[in-house]
């Protein structure tokens, strides 16, 4: 079982949520952080590396005593990566999507892939927990193909369950993160911000046909509308989790809350009995029926 | 302040970790200051319209780059396009006709090209709409991009180009950006060519974190930074260690706090930023940063 933590917005509360969930998860469990552009899962998981691995992605090099300057390269090129200057052809990697594109039609053979290093997957271990984590290094601009790597490390087998701590919005990093997952918690706050935010990260949700129910999170720090919105959609809400200042204050040090907060412990039992079901029953994508 | 009027100052607001409350204190700063076009760069989730109510003048569609799609009628099943896709984009969704899975799809064309029978079509892709609007703190840049779809970064340079022209255009001294969180594409696109960074961060292990990450890749751009701990008192030591963290940097500047206060919130649910909703600690302290922010560009 694949359980994927998401939202539109950022900073209601994903990685909470990730790292309780698999901190009651008896028998131990799989926990992804494929928000690399800022993990922050092994604040709370503080897991001893067990082997780490460099993610490189292919960018094009040029043999430059084959190249005869005939340009088709910078033509193949969709992303403007390549500008053909003086008869040569000049590679911009930050802006290469490592298509491979160039390297195959170059009618000269004079193109190859080179390893361009984007950032790391460390894998860890901590009381049962596997925590797998990206990192994409700082100047960087393409995550995806980090989030592929950390999600291929996955592991097999229908009783493991594994959470997946997605990056924020809406576009390709959180879709490629939620990908192949069998449910998605979408964590949500009650207030204007995270209900318009809420709302377009369903709209995605719908567009790629994965089941998903809402978590309210700082219940009472605004109004009521999410709560009607989910209604009114015919989203179930899978958990309230109340505001709560020893939440906060626990949060801010890198500490489980609980670990020391017993009634907290009930709630992501019952989140996570919730998401299950969710699962089980299937069919329902939390379309608004009719 | 004075400031000379041919020149365009922008200041780009982000956070690295997300709702730590860039969008209040964009909001904020925009009715603090006397002329400024804004421009919502996070184009994911954008909220700042939610704050400044804005009365649309201007809407277009943002075209940007392309998406294959199969004929399955011309398709004869070689399977070349999905041994070639770097994206794994190409499905087979009955287990043996080939399809593009328009979420992965890149719209590199590999396949388009390599394709024996041109059974692979490849056109414009729609990706989301931006505005120009009149908002109550001046003219907005706006956009929204669609559901799953692709180049974010590119929609984000968009938006700030278009802003710049409107302040040239109106004799406006400042562009307020509002960033997105993250610090990979859609980030360094908000940044690129900025005169200066707000970074909001609130005092927890996980934001003094983001806040480094996000500190290393202004340096990479050489874009002064000027911190702001948002919810202090949550956590009064880590604020005091963020404060600390600032002082040994080269070209980051400690702004200020704003203490954690629920008016924030009820703001939000007028639709107003926290300065023009009440006066108090809170409007006070982001007074005090805008002030000294501005003194220094």
């Amino acid at each position: 079982m694949i359980i994927a933590v998401a939202s539109g917005k950022g900073g209601t509360g994903k990685t909470f949520v990730s790292a309780h969930l698999a901190r009651i998860i008896s028998g131990g469990a799989t926990l992804l952080d494929c928000d690399v552009e800022e993990p922050n899962d092994h604040i709370f998981i503080p897991a001893r590396t067990t082997s780490s691995k460099v993610v490189s992605v292919e960018v094009p090099e040029v043999d430059s005593s084959l190249c005869d300057g005939c340009g088709e390269c910078s033509q193949v090129c969709e992303f403007n990566a390549i500008a053909m200057v003086a008869k040569t052809p000049m590679i911009f990697d930050e802006l290469c999507h490592a298509c491979g594109g160039c390297v195959l039609f170059c009618p000269r053979k004079a193109m190859h892939g080179k390893k361009h290093r984007i950032g790391e997957v460390e894998i860890g271990e901590w009381e049962g927990i596997t925590l797998v984590q990206g990192q994409l290094d700082v100047g960087v601009a393409l995550a995806v193909p980090l989030i592929r790597e950390v999600k291929r490390q996955l592991p097999q087998g229908e009783d493991h369950i594994s959470i997946v701590d997605c990056p924020p919005g809406t576009s390709c990093p959180m879709v490629w993160s939620v990908s192949d997952c069998d449910v998605v918690v979408l964590v949500t706050e009650p207030t204007p911000f995270g209900l318009h935010d809420l709302t377009l990260a369903v709209d995605t949700l719908r567009e790629v046909d994965i089941p998903f129910g809402v978590v309210i999170n700082k219940d009472g720090i605004g109004d009521d509308r999410v709560l009607d919105y989910c209604r009114q959609q015919e989203i179930p809400v899978l958990a309230r989790i109340p505001h709560d200042r020893r939440i906060a204050t626990a949060y801010a040090r890198g500490q489980l809350v609980s670990d020391s907060l017993l009634e907290y412990r009930v709630v992501f039992h019952n989140l996570l009995q919730a998401a299950s079901d969710l699962i089980a029953k299937g069919g329902s994508h939390g379309k608004k029926q009719g | 302040m004075a400031k000379s009027k041919d020149k365009i100052r922008e200041i780009v607001v982000l956070s690295g970790k997300g709702g730590t409350g860039k969008t209040s204190l964009t909001a904020s700063f925009s009715a603090l200051a006397s002329s400024a076009v804004l421009a919502d760069c996070d184009v994911d989730a954008a909220d700042l319209h939610l704050v400044l109510p804005p009365t649309v003048l201007e809407k277009h569609e943002f075209i940007s780059g392309y998406e294959a799609t199969i004929d399955p009628s011309i398709c004869t099943r070689c399977g070349i396009c999905q041994r070639q896709c770097a994206f794994e984009a190409i499905d087979q969704p009955d287990g043996t006709g080939y399809a593009v899975n328009p979420v992965r799809c890149e719209g590199c064309g590999v396949c388009v090209r390599l394709c024996p029978v041109q059974a692979i079509a490849f056109t414009d892709r729609v990706c989301g709409q931006w505005m120009v609007s009149q908002t109550r703190n001046g003219p907005m840049v706006h956009a929204h991009l669609y559901a799953a779809a692709e180049n974010s970064g590119k929609l984000v340079t968009l938006v700030r180009k278009e802003a710049r022209r409107i302040a040239h255009a109106e004799g406006r001294s400042l562009v307020l950006v509002d960033g997105p969180p993250g610090i990979g594409c859609p980030v360094i696109a908000s940044l690129t060519g900025a005169d200066a960074m707000v970074l909001v961060t609130e005092p927890s292990l996980s934001g003094r974190h983001d806040m480094k990450r996000l500190i290393t890749l202004a340096r990479q751009f050489a874009i002064p930074v000027f911190v702001c701990v948002n919810k202090f008192d949550v956590d009064e030591q880590q604020s005091k260690a963020i404060e600390l963290d600032c002082a040994g940097i080269e070209g980051v500047h400690y702004a200020g706090s704003i203490p954690y206060d629920e008016q924030v919130v009820k703001a939000q649910i007028a639709a107003l930023s926290p300065v023009e909703f009440s006066q108090g600690k809170t409007s006070e302290a982001i007074k005090h940063i805008w002030e000294l922010i501005w003194s220094r560009m």
